[in-house]
């Protein structure tokens, strides 16, 4: 299921957090590859949002590999591991690690109580 | 996000042209509204001054401003209830101050207050505003009053405002009009019918090629509802731009300040806000460069911090404008002469 709560008076602009929300839901398993997404005009009915924001935050998630749009039928989660190389991945990964690792350090973590936080998260998103 | 402030002039250019070529074929038109050089005195007072200001055709634009900076003055003028004193307005391609009927027809309009039959029954006032339109979309009518919970059999004089509310919008949609103009729609609205409201609003703006222009004082709701804002300060335009792109645009800092600020600190190009609270000074910068990044380095003041901003927060900075000392509630208006103005006023989203 797709879980989107839109806080306004917030630092992160509304198209962002649909855009992270998307992505969170998908990562969560909430959305499966494949499922369909709510239409422009029906999420951004739901939210209280303008249409082109929604439009906007959907275009992102298609130019970033996470949704596909396909002629007449709407947007659907992609299939994410056809759209970026192995190396490209290793590349994102990299990207969002360099600044968790970092931080764990600056709090006083050692590799062992890093590595339990992480494989804590990882059991929530994948049952 | 970016501000390419380059290609918007050219932007910006080319539509004043299609515009004046488009005629009276309102579904091409660049912009609903323009404003050209709009100038309205009352007795000897500017409450609207040179004002230039398009409002691009399907978007839904938000006009803010404080109560008297002229946001009421310029709807009326391009609703054409009132003349300018200089330049003019031009609304869906007619000039507004001779506005032909069958052009208000296509304009949806709304007050606060709309006035209302207190004895008639709501469908009585469908029967009779109908009367007036060719087109009228009766289901539509009847989603909007059911959206505001409201019997269509019950007189107005026994609704609560939120629901005459809804009954004017109704009559306002109803006709299907290309353009809505809403002053302050959610003014004294409670919650629920203000979250009706957006709601309608954001259905209507969905159907593509709709232009909503509204003024409102409620900054969360204009957030989620605006593909655009307007901020008028003193009867002047002060910004015209993409809400994400103008929320982007500002940047707040702070900074610690023992005594009195120094004097060279308003020359910080950009500064659009300035106070002081307690030991800090708190500074709303717009368009950050390198010359603001440079005038603040010189300044050198101590614990500098910068901080991202939210919408409301961009606004504020523009409607309060306080400078140099505590003193909140004096508004000395003098900085931010207009370089991103003119820049900002052609992009799209």
């Amino acid at each position: 299921m797709l879980r989107i709560q839109i806080t306004t008076g917030n630092k992160v602009p509304i198209y962002q957090q649909v855009v992270d929300q998307v992505r969170a839901s998908i990562a969560s398993g909430g959305l499966e590859i494949g499922s369909p997404l709510p239409s422009v005009r029906a999420l951004a009915t739901e939210l209280v949002v303008n249409p082109n924001t929604v439009a906007k935050a959907y275009a992102q998630l298609v130019r970033d590999g996470v949704l596909e749009s396909q002629q007449g039928r709407g947007y659907f989660v992609a299939k994410r591991r056809e759209i970026y190389t192995k190396a490209e991945r290793n590349r994102r990964l990299d990207e969002a690690l360099q600044p968790l690792v970092a931080e764990a350090l600056v709090l006083g973590f050692d590799k062992d109580e890093l590595l339990q936080a992480i494989e804590k998260h990882f059991r929530r998103l994948v049952k | 996000m970016s501000r390419d402030t380059g290609s918007n002039q050219s932007v910006t250019a080319e539509t004043h042209g299609q515009d004046a070529n488009s005629g009276g074929n309102s579904s091409q038109l660049e912009h609903a509204i323009r404003l050209e050089r709009l100038t309205r005195y009352f007795g000897a007072k500017p409450v609207v001054k040179d004002l230039d200001f398009n409002v691009l055709s399907g978007k839904v634009t938000a006009l803010l401003g404080l109560n008297g900076a002229g946001k009421t003055t310029t709807i009326r003028i391009l609703m054409g209830l009132l003349s300018p004193t200089r330049g003019r307005a031009i609304t869906l391609g007619e000039d507004a101050d001779q506005m032909p009927l069958q052009t208000r027809a296509r304009i949806g309009y709304a007050v606060e207050g709309h006035f209302l039959y207190p004895s008639m029954r709501v469908s009585q006032c469908q029967d009779f505003q109908r009367a007036g339109y060719k087109r009228w979309n009766e289901h539509l009518f009847q989603d909007i009053v059911r959206h505001f919970a409201i019997d269509p059999s019950a007189k107005i004089s026994t609704l609560s405002r939120g629901q005459r509310a809804g009954v004017s919008l109704a009559l306002v949609l109803a006709p299907d009009p290309e353009l809505l103009v809403l002053d302050d729609p959610a003014l004294g609205l409670d919650p629920v019918s203000r979250r009706a409201l957006n709601e309608t609003l954001i259905e209507f703006a969905g159907h593509g090629q709709r232009t909503v222009l509204l003024s409102s004082h409620l900054l969360d709701d204009v957030e989620r509802i605006a593909d655009r804002v307007a901020v008028m300060v003193g009867g002047k335009l002060k910004v015209d731009t993409s809400l994400d792109e103008f929320t982007s645009r500002v940047t707040l800092y702070s900074a610690r300040c023992d005594g009195e600020p120094p004097s060279t600190i308003s020359s910080i190009p950009g500064l659009i806000e300035l106070r002081r609270l307690g030991q800090h000074l708190h500074m709303a910068i717009a368009d950050v460069d390198q010359e603001t990044q440079a005038a603040l380095e010189r300044l050198a003041l101590p614990e500098l911090e910068q901080t991202e901003t939210t919408f409301s927060q961009a606004v504020m900075a523009f409607l309060t404008r306080e400078r140099g000392d505590a003193s909140f509630f004096s508004r000395p208006i003098h900085a931010y002469a207009s370089n991103s103005d003119s820049d900002s006023s052609g992009d799209t989203v």
